[in-house]
């Protein structure tokens, strides 16, 4: 078992019926970084992370979480995983101090120190019941709850899911704090692509049940580039381009994104001998959109609203 | 001088080139000197709300260029001042930012003389505000 990753898998399946949830995923997560796991809803990122807590079985593949096998994991090894899930499960009778004392006695680590930097973190008072909680108090309650044990693996399934930008800064801040202990991995899942932006060392994009890339951050950004081609008059039709994501076409431009564009890209787009040529550097925002967007070509011309040719 | 730094998430420079860009700038501009220390990687992390990684790779790219250096136990400091890009790199880079302000001032409804006179006069402060260099 390779000790620098905290969860790989081979060829992980989980059907539903006849539909794949996820897809002969294989997945590999180095310790002591943080990864954020991308992809729409419903892609497949809530049965990935169930399946590697052992909570939902396999079809076929295989995986491990901290060197363990995920089909027969013990409670020693879950207790050394802090998992938040989407849905907050908490005793709504109970104040913010009891949930800690309560969750305490589960673990023998438990840092109370943590519990209540966190909690006091996002602005919440001990004595506060959790039924008068707003969304983004029992969210940094849950995250205070999952934090204290002091897990060295962070299993955190949207944790920012309704959150305003204030909380949202919360988690992130806490999540940055986190890293303070450099063998510590956090797994997340977010549609928050400013928070990734911030935080993650590593993406994993979800589409449709496959993975479709696992990489470091800043390469993801750099390999998904755009085009802008100019020309005279209206552009002409594409030839075939390796790694062509999107290509949109207006009136005198041809705009066209490619992942891992190279000289090869280039020299066929010089090719269509336009006037002018740049490349454009793209946000993650956008490189991830044009990556997980429909593929193809796009028109936007008036005259074909218009019923033109 | 204290030089602050702030990143912006949604851009399209990653943000360990914000921080290299404007450690940079703050060099080139005087608002750090040879010698002046820069916060530690965690201390700068925390207070961007970043990685400390992406920090790390920062510096560490300033490093090779040889603009910053790390004094061990003691932190990372400013060593020279000393040319950071090829003269054909910085052109390279400087023809995109001519053209924007071109473009804004024709926008703005300048005359290229006016625009002349106007980038004369701000060229002259700059070199005032850094003694006259």
């Amino acid at each position: 078992m390779n000790e620098k990753s905290v969860i790989q898998t081979h060829g992980l399946t989980k059907y539903f019926g006849r539909k794949p949830a996820v897809y002969e995923l294989n997945l590999e997560v180095p310790r002591g970084c943080v990864f954020a796991f991308l992809g729409r809803n419903g892609s497949g990122k809530t049965t990935t992370i169930r399946m590697l807590m052992g909570l939902v079985q396999p079809t076929r593949g295989a995986g491990t979480i901290l060197g363990h096998d995920i089909r027969s994991l013990t409670p020693e090894i879950r207790a050394r995983i802090g998992y938040l899930t989407e849905e907050h499960q908490l005793y709504s009778w109970m104040n913010v101090k009891e949930c800690g004392e309560f969750q305490a006695k589960f673990h023998a680590k438990w840092n109370d120190k943590i519990y209540r930097g966190v909690v006091g973190h996002f602005g919440l008072k001990p004595t506060a019941t959790v039924k008068d909680l707003s969304r983004g108090e029992r969210a940094g309650l849950c995250l205070a709850l999952t934090l204290a044990p002091q897990p060295e693996l962070l299993m955190l399934d949207d944790p920012g899911l309704g959150l305003d930008p204030v909380a949202r800064r919360a988690l992130v801040e806490s999540m940055i704090f986190l890293t303070r202990k450099s063998d510590r991995t956090i797994f997340f899942s977010s549609h928050h692509l400013s928070d990734v932006e911030r935080v993650a060392d590593y993406i994993a994009v979800f589409d449709r049940s496959v993975l479709r890339a696992s990489c470091p951050l800043e390469k993801f950004q750099e390999s998904v580039q755009q085009m802008r081609l100019r020309f005279p008059g209206a552009p002409p039709a594409l030839p075939k381009i390796p790694g062509l994501l999107q290509a949109i076409r207006t009136e005198n431009e041809l705009r066209v994104t490619c992942v891992r564009a190279n000289g090869e890209t280039e020299k066929i787009l010089r090719g269509l001998a336009p006037l002018e040529m740049e490349a454009v550097p793209l946000g993650l925002e956008d490189a991830f959109i044009s990556y997980l967007g429909e593929r193809g070509e796009k028109t936007f011309i008036l005259s074909e609203l218009e019923g033109q040719p | 001088m204290q030089a602050t730094f702030n990143i912006n998430t949604g851009s399209d420079t990653p943000i360990y080139k914000q921080i290299t860009d404007q450690v940079r700038l703050a060099v080139t501009s005087g608002k750090l000197a040879v010698g002046d220390q820069l916060p530690s990687v965690r201390a700068l992390a925390e207070d961007l709300v970043v990685n400390p990684n992406t920090v790390a790779r920062a510096y560490a790219d300033l490093m090779r260029e040889g603009l910053l250096e790390s004094r061990a136990g003691r932190g990372v400091f400013i060593t020279t001042k000393r040319k950071i890009y090829s003269r054909a790199e910085g052109r390279r880079r400087l023809e995109p930012l001519l053209s924007t302000l071109i473009g804004e001032a024709m926008i703005l409804d300048f005359k290229p003389d006016e625009l002349r006179e106007a980038f004369e006069e701000q060229l002259s402060k700059w070199k005032h505000s850094k003694g006259g260099e």
